[in-house]
């Protein structure tokens, strides 16, 4: 409360300590929240520059909510008045901006922003600098607003890179003139995309070449932070022309100097060096240019004795690997992986996985790697890595051999890790028959090389373990016995973990009960994985973080590897298509060729692929088109089908008993189907009360195009059923044939009635007839929200009526059901039971069937 | 910027501004981590380094560390400049300055702080400027002084 006091005298020392003491202590007390803002308030009004600097100061310092509220209209105004003085603007500008930080909602964007800008002229350099920090800020949220900075900043920055070291006297550092400034002007130009104006593009390349030309030549004082300045600035103008990616010779300038850096005494020096070389890395101009200081970066890696610039040197080689020094970088990181400090050596891990797998043109050389990996840094080889080497060794044919006879040399070592067992044990259990011929790997050898490491394993190892043994059981028959005997031990049948003691009797049941032809199917291979993305990019931006150097150059990788034609997904999925899979068919159903109907779609694809024939003329509904037909009962338009290669939406509108529905199908892959051919299916009954007319679609659907058809639509009289639409085409070499149901309902011809509430009752007693009437009772499927039943009930078609029912929780409506020859009076009544969450559902109309259709397709909705 | 901290080698925190609202705890929590981080580091070790998900710049004067943490896009050599100008403006206002003035006069320490920077940018790098205002304020300060005392013995 003292405080208080003080800030409202009138002598400087005391409102000083005031507001110090305010500054430090403030907290929501309400009173002194109110007494302190209108002290401020008043420092603010008045002229006196020194109060007004003190008040901005302790608004800067506390920046909260209700002192923004109070304050972010006032302070624009002092900003841009004409007379307050320089040292008053700048601190404004730096109160505004630090309000607009922590609530940037309470700031209005008014007429001064154009003001704002033009402070970027001012001769004082100081309401400059702090001007452009306001601006880089709000250009941030707001570019349009600020867009006019742009030339404004240009200019003022080649003026001061150009300026002499005389001319801006009190603001040149150690010889650099205005690094402060300079930099901020750079960061500024960031937020920005290179300007489109020749005159000021052209400005701003002389200007930053100028920055490059000043860097080469000798410097001007021996102090470091003479240096530091001016390296200050380089860089900041190096992450501007990075951000721009449009000058190759500036790009390439850039990268130069950054490779002169690398080997600069200074340590400070070399980190920032391969930091912004990471981000060079990733544009394609510079790319080419990054590469060559492959070496340098390798050899910093292998002498930095500072950790974070090792580091460093490991993000860089990462970002700079690409198909022709692949082989070269990983062999390095390996290396590098056996010293490397225990809190980075996962994130090694990971990437190193990363670049294997998509970099290896031999598959040989990535399963060397990733065994390589685990026995340098098992400990940390997390899980995703060893499933995505079994999963690519279960893709891949031809190096399924290799890999079983890699893995089993490699278990022959005397200490190898649980992760080893792991991915051994899983691939000899798959494969060990590849390798069964050589009498050095004999199943009994192989299974007895397995069994010594069994006791020293986790268990979760110990079960994948057993499991494998089972598998050798199937595989070789020899070496039943011996197995039999280890799963008949006291210690597996009697084992205290459950998952082992289960699978040790049910494998040893298996293996005596079982005849060989039934283990043979239990016991298939493992069918090829469908291609997904990787798990393991997935976990590395976690670790990193959003928004990481690993995240944007994955992005631009991703256009780099499909420019340098990556081979890899092509054969992936042709070598996928091309297994034969009969283990495919679980049921072992006869020996189907693969389900021609593409990668089946998300929800319970499998079991339609196995029951489903491929060449038959329509197939069964898609799975998932139930859930899109309820959908669209009370709604017009939206996406009624989509699977991997086809997206099909509608867009329909009703008037009395007519109705116009355009189909749009979009072709979601880049090959062209052939023969599209949709057809419209109705049943006897149907056909008779609804008619369907279309016209003719192109059977030719380009790649990434989207074809409309038109089906005018007549209700003749009441229907129960659905249409039925066919879509069959030729994708690739493959026919594909799509069957999903058109959600043309009753209601769709229902038109609201109003009416007032004598009028329905009337109506309702008059439909009275049990024929007349039909109930439903069910449960809420979905919750229950009064507005969105309302909405779905106008959705469905009929008038919501308020203020009728007697108990306002229940909804009541009424329409018309318009077809040709009849028009049908409709009257319907929800009523919820929040408890019991369900509803009673009660349809009257003047037909039987209508009253039983509508109520059906009703209760779907709720 | 978010926070800029001194403390000394035996790992005694000088002074802390903070740009950023903390509650009192996490305040201490940082302070104790970030502390721990930059005193093992050894004398040849680059002045950046990662922590949590800021950058922290640091560099040591004498037996003082200065310590600023900024974020991801913040220039570190620019912030590295600056504690620079800073340690300028004290040793040009306390002339020669050390450990000690800043312990005895920590309030002028923070009130350049203060001038220098304002919620975490640059405000005029002018050293003449800042120093300037300072010096008007310490007038204003000492006019007031003797002024205050006459009037409360009701002699001026």
């Amino acid at each position: 409360m003292e405080a208080v006091n003080l800030l409202s005298s009138n002598r400087y020392t005391e409102k000083q300590i005031g507001y110090l003491f305010i500054s430090v202590l403030v907290n929501s007390n309400s009173e002194l929240i109110r007494l302190i803002n209108n002290a401020i308030k008043n420092d603010l009004a008045s002229r006196n520059p020194t109060f007004m600097g003190l008040a901005l100061h302790c608004i800067a310092s506390v920046g909260s909510r209700e002192m923004a509220e109070a304050f972010a209209g006032e302070i624009p105004k002092v900003l841009v008045a004409g007379d307050t003085m320089d040292s008053v603007k700048q601190s404004a500008a730096l109160c505004l901006l630090r309000l607009y930080r922590t609530s940037p909602d309470l700031v209005p964007m008014g007429d001064w922003t154009s003001r704002v800008v033009h402070l970027l002229n001012d001769q004082h350099l100081g309401v400059v600098t702090a001007a452009t920090s306001l601006i880089t800020t709000l250009a941030q949220k707001n570019p349009e607003e600020f867009k006019t900075s742009v030339s404004l900043a240009v200019s003022r920055l080649s003026r001061i890179v150009t300026s002499a070291s005389t001319d801006l006297q009190d603001y040149t550092y150690y010889f650099v003139p205005a690094p402060w400034l300079s930099v901020k002007l750079l960061r500024l130009l960031q937020c920005y995309p290179p300007p489109e104006d020749p005159a000021v593009r052209g400005r701003l390349t002389e200007c930053l070449e100028t920055i490059l030309n000043k860097a080469q030549e000798p410097p001007k004082s021996k102090k470091v932070q003479h240096s530091n300045a001016k390296n200050a600035v380089l860089f900041e103008a190096i992450s501007l022309i990075i951000h721009h990616d449009s000058e190759p010779n500036l790009l390439v300038r850039a990268c130069n100097q950054l490779g002169q850096f690398l080997q600069h005494r200074e340590t400070n020096l070399r980190y920032l060096a391969l930091e912004s070389m990471c981000t060079l890395a990733s544009s394609e101009f510079s790319h080419e240019a990054v590469k060559t200081h492959i070496e340098t970066v390798i050899n910093a890696l292998k002498t930095e004795r500072d950790v974070s610039v090792r580091q460093r040197a490991v993000d860089l080689l990462y970002a700079m690997c690409d198909r022709s020094n692949a082989p070269q970088i990983v062999a390095e990181m390996l290396s590098y992986l056996e010293t490397a400090d225990y809190s980075i050596r996962e994130e090694i891990v990971l990437k190193v996985a990363i670049l294997a797998e998509k970099y290896a043109v031999d598959y040989t050389w990535y399963v060397d790697t990733i065994l390589n990996l685990i026995r340098i840094a098992g400990d940390y080889v997390s899980e995703e890595v060893w499933y995505r080497v079994i999963q690519i060794v279960i893709n891949r044919d031809d190096v399924q051999g290799y890999a079983a006879k890699t893995v089993f040399e490699a278990l022959q070592a005397p200490a190898c890790h649980e992760n080893l067992v792991k991915v051994g044990g899983y691939i000899l259990g798959e494969f060990g028959n590849l390798i069964a011929g050589d009498p050095r790997s004999s199943p009994l050898v192989q299974f007895n090389l397995l069994h010594s490491k069994f006791h020293l394993c986790s268990v979760p190892t110990r079960a994948l373990l057993l499991s494998t043994y089972i598998k050798f059981v199937n595989l070789f028959p020899e070496v039943k016995a011996t197995i039999q005997d280890v799963l008949r031990s006291d210690s597996q049948l009697r084992n205290a973990d459950v998952e082992l003691q289960q699978r040790a009797v049910e494998y040893l049941r298996l293996s005596t009960v079982a005849s060989t032809d039934i283990l043979a199917t239990v016991l298939e291979e493992m069918p090829p994985f469908p291609e997904r993305a990787s798990s393991i990019l997935a976990k590395l931006k976690k670790k990193k973080g959003p928004g990481t150097v690993t995240g944007l150059e994955d992005a631009k990788r991703e256009r780099g590897v499909d420019v340098n034609g990556g081979p890899e997904p092509a054969p992936a999925s042709a070598s996928a298509a091309s297994t034969p899979s009969p283990s495919a068919d679980l049921l072992g159903l006869g020996a189907t060729p693969p389900a021609p109907a593409g990668p089946p779609p998300s929800s319970g694809g499998l079991l339609v692929d196995v029951f489903s024939d491929s060449a038959s003329a329509v197939a069964p509904l898609a799975p998932g088109s139930e859930d899109n037909f309820a959908r669209f009962v009370c709604k017009n338009n939206g996406v009624l089908f989509e699977n991997q290669l086809l997206q099909i939406g509608l867009k329909s509108e009703f008037r009395q008993n007519l109705g116009r529905m355009f189909i749009f199908y979009g072709n979601k892959t880049s090959t062209q189907f052939l023969n599209f051919t949709p057809t419209l299916i109705c049943s006897d009954d149907l056909q008779s009360n609804l008619t369907l007319q279309t016209k003719p679609v192109d059977p030719t659907v380009d790649g990434g195009a989207q074809v409309q058809q038109v089906v005018n639509i007549e209700c003749v009289s009441d229907f129960m059923e659905a249409p039925v639409l066919n879509i069959q085409f030729r994708y690739g070499g493959t026919f594909q044939n799509v069957s999903v149901q058109l959600p043309i309902t009753l209601n769709k011809f229902f038109q609201p009635t109003e009416m007032a509430s004598q009028d329905f009752f009337q109506r309702w007693k008059q439909l009275s007839n049990p024929q007349q009437e039909v109930q439903n009772i069910f449960k809420a499927k979905h919750p229950m929200d009064t507005e969105i039943t309302k909405a779905k009930i106008i959705g469905f078609g009929s008038a919501l009526l308020e203020e009728v029912d007697p108990n306002p929780a229940n909804f009541v409506g009424a329409g018309i059901i318009h077809s040709k020859t009849t028009q049908i009076g409709c009257l319907l009544r929800l009523e919820p039971n929040l408890q019991a969450q369900m509803y009673r559902l009660t349809l009257r109309t003047s037909k039987e069937s209508v009253s039983q259709r509508l109520c059906e397709l009703l209760s779907e909705q709720f | 910027m978010r926070f800029m901290l001194l403390f000394s080698r035996q790992g005694k925190l000088r002074l802390q501004k903070w740009y950023l609202a903390t509650s009192d705890k996490e305040r201490k929590k940082m302070v104790r981590e970030l502390m721990q981080v930059v005193l093992a580091r050894k004398p040849k070790m680059c002045s950046f380094l990662e922590w949590r998900d800021l950058k922290v710049v640091y560099k040591r004067y004498a037996s003082l560390y200065f310590c600023c943490a900024i974020e991801g896009q913040d220039n570190e050599l620019i912030t590295l400049e600056l504690i620079h100008r800073y340690v300028e403006l004290l040793d040009k206002y306390f002339g020669s300055v050390c450990e000690l003035d800043i312990i005895f006069n920590f309030e002028k320490a923070y009130f350049i702080l203060d001038e220098f920077l304002m919620g975490g940018d640059v405000q005029d790098t002018s050293k003449k400027s800042v120093l300037k205002a300072i010096e008007q304020a310490d007038l204003l300060q000492e006019d007031e002084s003797p002024r205050s005392v006459l009037e409360e013995m009701g002699l001026a």
